[in-house]
């Protein structure tokens, strides 16, 4: 089975936001990166199907150079293959594209990417590699097993999960559960020296028409400081949450 | 021309995002100086759409997707929307529409903004205003495609009366092969789910254990409320791991949401910033969650909640 893993490079969810150009930019100064942690859960069930089942495994990322030590981490972690299409990600549709040109041209069973990214927080890049590529879709992804080219996997739902069965090929939205945050793994020395030998290869874009585009950020409103209630006065709260907030 | 709207049903009943999308898409439609068309896939009534602004709705009937399918549902509203000629498709952020929406787009080859959280700020160029960054900041964005896909917030909209009367016509879309089969359905049908509710109490590892989590039972069925919980009280198997929200878990957009036991670390507040009103119970006053919330009580879980479902209970007994 070949997996192709989508690495998103994006900003710790401990960072500052801010913005530059007029708000037209996320201000990447001082931020630091790292795999998408749904991409993370992803990327650790990748390496159960390649250490069980002989899986070969390649990651992937659309973005600039600066990308590259994400790309290295995953390759740490036991990736077998990186790949990096040159050019921003400016846009999950363009990403897409991008995305589903690389799993035709390297024929791969299985995609997995992360239900969502926290930066841009789009939700669409893996159902639209699944529209591109004609594979099957399983979104909010908690448990996969595939025996052959059967797959059965379970999904979370509005108010519960359900069971689900497929067929290869397929792409996955994946979350916390696909793996635990106890499986995760953080890269060791000798994994870090064997990445430095791995091929990470640099692609050229396909087509960089962009269906949609980021005009401006804006950080919402400082917000008011809390009003506080004592615990002797509760029906104060009651008040207060319906009278003024309206919520009750 | 006309704007279409999917509008979601459950065993049969519209939910009410379906009115919340309706609301939006009649004001999207009042912008482009356009009618509402709705689609529904096995729902029963439909006439109530007209009250929020929709003229006319195809109504789908199909034993084929009795359980959801994303690949199913979308072929179902993209003939829809080629037929109406449509230019905009709203839908929800249910966890349905935002699966369906992205293989929507690639089959009408829309551009698609997720996360919407109001009417479009301009037609030429479509562009529409989305929370991003886990709610920490707001982008502006353009829509550049002939067809545009908006996926409107839970609850950032409302519900916008209008008078006014939807005919429904039969729609019968060819569905191809589904791909997914849904083997069983594991689901609480007595409970309100977490993307449903108006109001969420949740509770954090402050709670100590398990066998205290009656009294959150208690307070969520006073409110009608959804139960949740942070990361760890999950991962130590005290709540079902659905419940938890957050960054990792699920997203929480409701009208109020109350923290029991929650200290407030910037990950759990990723998942539940948009939610519009914070309440906040905790002992410790430097709790963080204390400078992301509305309300605040600076005390002992064990005496506030109960003494709360009891003020709570005669303040609905008065209502
Ligand atoms: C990559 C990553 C992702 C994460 N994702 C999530 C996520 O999605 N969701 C999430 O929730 N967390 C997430 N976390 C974990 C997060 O950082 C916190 O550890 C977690 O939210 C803390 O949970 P808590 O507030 O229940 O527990 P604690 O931090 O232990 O806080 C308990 C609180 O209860 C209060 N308390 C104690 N006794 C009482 C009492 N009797 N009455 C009232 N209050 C009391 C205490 O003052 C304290 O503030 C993530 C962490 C990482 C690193
Ligand atoms: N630039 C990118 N390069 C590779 N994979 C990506 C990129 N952007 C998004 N993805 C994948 O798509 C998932 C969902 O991203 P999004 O649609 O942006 O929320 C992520 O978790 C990644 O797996």
């Amino acid at each position: 089975m070949k997996i192709l893993v989508c690495i998103s490079h994006v900003p710790d969810t401990t960072s500052k936001i801010n913005f530059t150009d007029g708000d037209t930019k996320f201000d990447t100064n001082g931020v630091q990166f790292v795999i998408n942690p749904n991409d993370e859960f992803g990327l650790t069930r990748a390496m159960w199907f390649k250490e069980k089942q002989g899986a070969n495994v390649t990651v992937v990322n659309v973005g600039g150079a600066e990308t590259e030590p994400t790309l290295r981490k995953a390759l740490a972690i036991g990736a077998d293959a990186a790949i990096r299409v040159n050019t921003p990600a400016t846009d999950g549709f363009s990403v897409a594209k991008q995305l589903a040109n690389v799993v035709k041209e390297g024929g791969y069973d299985l995609v997995i990417a992360g239900r969502e990214s926290i930066d841009y927080n789009g939700g669409m890049v893996p159902g639209m590699i699944a529209g591109l590529t004609n594979a099957n879709f399983i979104n909010n992804c908690i448990k996969l097993d595939i025996e052959g080219s059967s797959v059965t996997a379970v999904r979370e739902i509005d108010g519960g999960k359900e069971t689900v069965s497929t067929s290869l090929p397929l792409v996955i939205g994946g979350q916390k559960g696909i793996v635990e945050e106890s499986d995760l793994r953080i890269p060791n020395m000798r994994g870090i020296m064997m990445a430095r030998q791995k091929p990470l290869t640099v692609v050229d874009p396909v087509d960089t028409n962009t269906e949609t585009a980021s005009v401006k950020f804006e950080k919402p409103a400082p917000k008011g400081a809390v009003k506080l209630v004592s615990p002797d006065n509760l029906d104060e709260l009651i008040r207060l949450l319906h009278n003024e907030a309206k919520v009750i | 021309m006309s704007v279409l709207v999917y509008t979601e049903s459950e065993q049969g009943k519209l939910k009410k995002v379906a009115f919340e999308v309706a609301s939006y898409a009649k004001a999207v439609a009042d912008q482009l100086g356009t009618t509402v068309t709705a689609i529904t896939i096995n729902a029963n009534d439909t006439s109530t759409l007209g009250n929020y602004g929709v003229d006319k709705v195809l109504t789908v009937s199909n034993s084929e997707l009795e359980t959801f399918n994303a690949k199913g549902y979308a072929e179902a509203i993209q003939q829809a929307a080629e037929k109406e000629g449509s230019k905009v498709v709203v839908l929800s952020s249910s966890a349905n529409s935002k699966y369906l929406a992205p293989l929507l787009a690639i089959f009408l080859n829309a551009g698609y903004a997720s996360n919407v959280i109001a009417a479009p700020s301009s037609s030429t160029p479509f562009t529409v205003k989305r929370s991003a960054f886990t709610n920490k900041a707001f982008e502006e964005m353009a829509i550049n495609t002939d067809v545009k896909i908006v996926g409107v917030s839970n609850n950032a909209f409302g519900l916008v009366e209008t008078s006014g009367s939807a005919t429904a016509e039969a729609f019968s879309p060819s569905i191809t092969d589904l791909g997914i089969k849904v083997e069983s359905v594991d689901k609480a049908s007595d409970k309100v789910s977490i993307a449903d509710a108006e109001i969420v109490v949740s509770g954090g590892r402050g709670l100590k254990g398990p066998e205290n989590w009656g009294m959150i039972e208690e307070l969520a069925n006073v409110l009608g409320a959804a139960t949740a919980c942070s990361k760890p009280v999950s991962d130590l198997g005290w709540r079902p791991h659905g419940e938890h929200v957050g960054q990792t878990g699920k997203p929480v957009a409701s009208n109020l949401y109350i923290a029991i036991g929650i200290s407030g670390a910037i990950q759990h507040l990723a998942g539940i910033n948009a939610s519009k009103v914070k309440v906040v119970i905790n002992t410790d006053p430097e709790a963080p969650f204390f400078k992301a919330a509305d309300y605040g009580v600076v005390g002992d879980a064990f005496q506030v909640v109960p003494e709360l479902i009891e003020k709570l209970k005669a303040f609905k007994a008065q209502q």
